[in-house]
């Protein structure tokens, strides 16, 4: 039998629609290799009460594990109740998002059975009888079609790779599971977490995404021009690696080969010149708009539109006309 | 305290990559170097053992016999000793964190350091997994290592998408390098020559019992199409409306 666990990317009190493009993964996934999948939520006292539309997704049952002290959990505990809910649901594939998250939590469990993983996957395809899955290598540079040893599988699913699933009429089962918590491992202790306060989209998931690089000098000018558009576009703000790196951005905004990878409707770039890191993380958006004092600026060979200027002019100029 | 810094040999990361005519990667012209994650684990190795306490750094690479380039310049870089593990065959997530785990069980280091992907496979996977087979804790895309409780415990601060993580780890555990850990330091020449003279264990995969099939298979490799360029827009006003009218993303 196939069956596939999905876990989901909770904060502890809801889960993250990181998780979404993972359940449209699912869905193609149970077609291609014909087998059910589950959803696996983790997380604090009340994730139970979160749930709303993740029952429509096609899960057959949506295992709970919720407790006060799994409201901020660790890979190594987290691992050890998902394959508690393997055991108990039958399943023998394991799937969840390409965040941080799930690269933490499931290569440890691909490790715990010894399955194969298949990170950052774009695409599942059956071809024969075995399921083959394009991801990429070299920081997008090279697509590399693999296929797995057997059937089951662990797979981290590319965010911007997947579209949102299709609401189902059927509507999962909720079986909250038993955890007996002196089988959980002690090694690691949650001490904290520092999120930057945050009025903006998060950048993974937003429609618009702004981004800067270190021509923007320092953080009250990023904010100002990257900011401002931002806001005015109901966007995201990001930035590039130079720019984090010397303090102009937070660390949460890169984008790129090592930060996030981000596919929106429109990505505006102003003063990023476009390394090939920095491509890897954005090229997949549907429109791209480049600003750059420096014409043979490689973002200008991606760019649907390129204005050369200075970013310091036509930024405050496009924040006032639109 | 002891460090395993398990290091791996890739192409250039500023490099271009390109395929042969039969879909495998054009080694022609590659400059190979350690992955530049596995050196920031091995610059913090390094700077951990500056702080003062006893330290030794056990660098360890796994692959065919030109990686030993490789665990020579981690020996240059600080280094004590090195392990090299000759293994000729395709290789994966599962064989490799096999394999570490049995120099694990050779060494006994109280820390495993070591890059959070390789910039070639990108898989993001072996320092988990070997922290799994060895029943470790782990923490994973670290951007600040202090060692805690007398050398009994580390905190680690992770790079998360939500912001810093902080963990305490008990040790043994295994710890994963993000870029911003620190910048590796540039080895001068007299550490190059001082370190043809470490030590270097090579070890045969024989010694490690039967070795895990392959998990992972590479079909086909493709140059993705590079996306085509638009055009250059005279001026924000028309930028404004290409964006308007013609692409139809702004209101």
């Amino acid at each position: 039998m196939k069956r596939l666990l999905i876990v989901a990317e909770t904060d502890g009190v809801k889960i993250l629609p990181s998780t979404l493009p993972t359940m449209t993964f699912a869905q193609l996934w149970s077609k291609e290799a014909g087998g059910a999948f589950d959803l696996l939520v983790i997380g604090g006292s009340d994730i139970q009460q979160a749930l709303g539309e993740w029952q429509n997704f096609g899960a057959e049952t949506i295992f709970i594990s919720s407790s006060a002290e799994l409201a901020h959990f660790t890979a190594d505990r987290a691992a050890i109740v998902a394959l508690q809910v393997m055991k108990q649901s039958g399943a023998d594939s394991l799937a969840g998002p390409s965040s941080t998250f799930g690269r933490d939590i499931l290569p440890r469990i691909a490790g715990l059975c010894d399955l194969p993983m298949v990170s950052d996957v774009l695409s599942v395809v059956l071809a024969g009888d075995s399921l083959t899955f394009k991801r990429p290598t070299f920081a997008g540079n090279v697509i590399t079609t693999v296929q797995i040893a057997g059937d089951c599988g662990v797979y981290s699913v590319r965010g911007t790779a997947f579209g949102k699933p299709e609401v189902v009429t059927t509507v999962s089962a909720i079986a909250p599971i038993d955890i007996n918590f002196e089988d959980l491992p002690t090694g690691t202790t949650w001490i904290s977490l520092d999120s930057p306060e945050q009025n903006r989209p998060d950048v993974t998931n937003a429609r618009v995404v702004v981004t800067g690089g270190r021509p923007l000098r320092d953080a009250d000018t990023y904010e100002k021009l990257i900011g401002g558009l931002a806001d005015k576009l109901g966007g995201a703000t990001g930035a590039t690696r130079a720019a984090v790196d010397s303090g102009i951005a937070l660390n949460e905004s890169q984008v790129g080969q090592t930060g996030k990878v981000v596919a929106p409707e429109l990505y505006i770039a102003a003063g990023v010149s476009g390394s090939v890191q920095h491509i890897a993380g954005m090229k997949e958006s549907k429109v791209i708009v480049a600003i750059n004092t420096d014409s043979d600026a490689p973002i200008f060979e991606i760019a649907d539109f390129g204005l050369i200027a200075d970013l310091h002019q036509a930024l405050p100029e496009l924040i006032s006309k639109l | 305290m002891k460090i395993l810094v398990p290091i791996k040999r890739v192409p250039d990361p500023y490099g271009r990559i390109r395929l042969t005519s039969d879909g495998s990667i054009d080694a022609s012209d590659i400059k190979w170097v350690i992955n530049p994650f596995d050196e920031i684990a091995l610059e913090e190795a390094v700077r951990i053992r500056e702080q003062g306490a006893e330290v030794e750094i056990v660098a360890v690479i796994i692959g065919e016999a030109v990686c030993e380039e490789q665990l020579r310049t981690a020996l240059a870089m600080g280094a004590d000793r090195g392990i090299f593990v000759e293994f000729n065959s395709p290789a994966d997530p599962g064989i490799i964190s096999f394999l570490l785990a049995a120099v694990f069980k050779s060494v006994n280091p109280d820390i495993v350091l070591m890059g959070k992907q390789g910039i070639d496979d990108d898989f993001s996977q072996t320092g988990q997994r070997l922290a799994a087979r060895l029943n470790l804790p782990q923490a994973t895309f670290a951007s600040k290592i202090e060692i805690v409780s007398n050398g009994s415990a580390a905190r680690v601060a992770r790079e998360v998408d939500a912001g810093r993580e902080t963990l305490e780890v008990k040790l043994p555990a295994v710890i994963t390098t993000d870029l911003r850990l620190n910048e590796p330091r540039y080895v001068a020449l007299p550490a190059i020559i001082k370190a043809r003279s470490k030590p270097v264990n090579r070890v045969n995969t024989s010694e490690y019992g039967s070795i895990p099939a392959l998990q992972i298979s590479v079909i086909k490799r493709e140059v993705p199409l590079p996306r085509k360029g638009g055009r250059k827009v005279g001026s924000v006003d028309e930028l404004i409306t290409a964006l308007r009218d013609e692409a139809k993303v702004i209101a």
